[in-house]
């Protein structure tokens, strides 16, 4: 049977459909679930999709972290259950307290849309099992606050525990450490801000994004 | 008319970045000020101001609920810091 991944909508959302295609590309299932809704139902794996939920109103995640369907992605994620957070999926799942630190306006306050080189640093996370130390993807990104920060204790505990998982190799956006992406203690739940599903496909200039999906739906096959 | 006991406070947070955290809004305006001609001016800050009115039995019960609000959901503590001030509002009815 094919992993099934449940894809959030909030309002405001707009790569649902992105990562919905993305992933039945990949030979997985995909289910759009709402954000009121408390329940996930019986999916494999979770992606809180980019875009601007609520409006990015008071900081980019801050509302919705509040959403119904939160509560239960954040018991579906200490349980173990693999969850990704693309874009501002990552800024919602910082919000909720399932990864630390937070994303910052953008160095020198441009809005970045713009392709981009990710140097994997860690294959050991639900989104790059499939991938290899040090292979370079082009991926695209597209965001305002993506300049990740942490306190100096948290950065330490990232890079000692091996949880920065993806690097820029040319920084774009003045986040610490040229960190793209991290994933949890658990190495269930993964945050980035560049978007591989729309790296999934050779129209769209990249297909750098599948092993990092193929990396979820393998994921989602073993049950959490 | 007030039901017995509950009193109204006027709240104003005012949200900030925590000192060390870069403020790329405030580094690019304090960039910017001397293209304007305004010379001399540095430490620019960029944070948000927000005003409520909240019901309590009390200052300190109000002040308690306002700080939870401002851990919460108001602030982000990992990048923010919220200074809370706090009045009676007489002409308020709760």
């Amino acid at each position: 049977m094919s992993p099934r991944v449940g894809v959030v909508l909030f309002p405001g959302s707009n790569c649902e459909q992105d990562a919905f295609e993305a992933i039945r590309d990949l030979g997985g299932d995909a289910e759009i679930l709402w954000h009121g809704d408390a329940s996930i139902g019986a999916v494999d794996a979770v992606i809180v999709p980019g875009g601007f939920a609520h409006g990015d109103y008071l900081r980019p995640g801050a509302i919705a972290r509040f959403s119904p369907i939160m509560a239960t992605v954040s018991a579906f994620a200490r349980d173990g259950g693999a969850v990704v957070g693309i874009c501002n999926g990552f800024q919602v799942l910082t919000e909720a307290g399932l990864l630390p630190g937070a994303l910052q306006k953008n160095r020198g306050l441009k809005f970045l849309c713009t392709t981009v080189s990710l140097r994997v640093a860690s294959t050991d996370s639900v989104l790059t099992s499939e991938t290899v130390i040090g292979q370079e993807l082009r991926i695209p990104i597209n965001h305002f606050e993506g300049n990740y920060t942490c306190s100096a204790e948290t950065l330490a505990e990232l890079q000692a525990e091996d949880r920065i998982v993806l690097r820029y190799v040319d920084n774009p956006n003045g986040s610490m450490d040229d960190i793209a992406g991290i994933c949890s203690s658990e190495r269930n739940v993964v945050g980035l801000m560049p978007h591989p599903e729309r790296a999934c496909r050779d129209l769209l200039g990249s297909t750098d994004g599948r092993p990092l999906l193929q990396s979820l739906l393998e994921a989602a096959r073993i049950p959490a | 008319m007030c039901e017995h006991g509950a009193m109204v406070f006027s709240v104003h947070v005012d949200v900030q970045l925590r000192p060390g955290i870069a403020d790329p809004q405030g580094s690019t305006i304090e960039r910017s000020l001397p293209t304007l001609g305004f010379e001399g001016v540095d430490g620019v800050r960029v944070g948000k101001s927000i005003r409520f009115r909240i019901e309590a039995p009390d200052e300190a019960t109000a002040q308690a609920h306002v700080e939870d609000l401002c851990q919460r959901f108001l602030t982000n503590p990992v990048i923010e810091d919220a200074t809370i001030e706090l009045q009676i509002d007489l002409g308020a009815t709760a």
